[in-house]
């Protein structure tokens, strides 16, 4: 049951960092939609206010750590130019080329929008308290930028779990 | 746009302020990862770190515009109302520039032949 260092980083990465901000996002978006005046008495609107705001910086430090652990940490072993390397398997092969050329580079470029989206979410959250919920304007806004944090990092998640089943970093 | 803030409500500029820094972010993501593609001498520029490659430097300007963008608006609309919505359209519309941009078929397009 040993696993080597970098399989570790990848683990931390992909599967605990990354889940996690996945699925604290469904806690974050039932939050954010069921923040309206018209459903929840100001009472439960303050106890589901501190739930969200920790909920949601709990989502923007986790995706940080997430893209950083993983452009810094596990990406540099999978484009090392060695023949031996994640990168150079995938594309040795023309069966295997596309999981880089499309997947990985889709993956490491977009996995970064998660983060900026969940920060911008969670600021707004805390600056406006209760009032969110008389703000309908703002609350869509939120909640576009809250999916398309989760999107992002959906698809980062997916390709990199694809990626590393495929060429596994050791 | 702008109008001096209520006394019984929050003002929505530090908010929106928040949002087009956001979508500025995203947009500069986009715009790093095409120009990128589009020029040799933009790859090496945004190798900030060689390990990562050009990566570190298209997500490090990315992060630098995402954060003086909110500096600088959050400073300018402190205290004011602005038109959200409008604000709103024009950070979603760079969000989902930041998404296109960043789409390996879109940007691979200004890849020199």
């Amino acid at each position: 049951m040993l696993i080597t260092l970098r399989e570790g980083w990848t683990v931390l990465h992909g599967m605990l960092f990354g889940a996690a901000f996945l699925l604290a996002f469904a806690g974050g978006l039932a939050g954010l939609y069921s923040l309206r005046a018209e459903w929840v008495t100001a009472e439960g609107i303050k106890e589901r206010l501190t739930r969200l705001k920790v909920g949601l910086w709990g989502m923007a430090l986790i995706a940080w750590a997430t893209v950083i652990s993983g452009s810094y940490i596990v990406y540099p072993w999978y484009r090392t130019p060695d023949a031996g390397s994640a990168k150079s398997m995938l594309l040795a092969n023309t069966a295997t080329a596309a999981w880089h050329n499309f997947g990985m580079e889709w993956k490491e470029h977009v996995g970064w929008l998660a983060p900026i989206a969940a920060t911008v979410v969670a600021f707004a959250v805390t600056y406006y308290g209760p009032a969110l919920a008389r703000k309908k304007s703002e609350r869509r806004t939120l909640m576009i930028f809250l999916v398309a944090s989760f999107a992002t990092a959906a698809i980062a998640g997916v390709f990199g779990a694809f990626i590393n089943k495929i060429a596994p970093i050791r | 746009m702008t109008t001096t803030s209520s006394v019984q409500e929050l003002p929505n500029g530090p908010v929106a302020a928040a949002v087009l820094a956001g979508g500025m972010g995203a947009a500069a993501l986009g715009l790093m990862t095409v120009l990128a593609e589009l020029s040799a001498w933009m790859r090496t520029a945004l190798t900030w770190s060689a390990p990562v490659g050009p990566l570190s430097g298209k997500t490090g300007m990315a992060v630098i515009v995402f954060l003086v963008t909110w500096a600088i608006a959050h400073a300018l609309l402190l205290r004011k109302d602005v038109n959200f919505s409008r604000v709103a359209a024009v950070a979603l519309t760079l969000l989902a520039f930041g998404l296109l941009g960043t789409f390996p078929p879109f940007f691979l397009l200004f890849a020199p032949e």
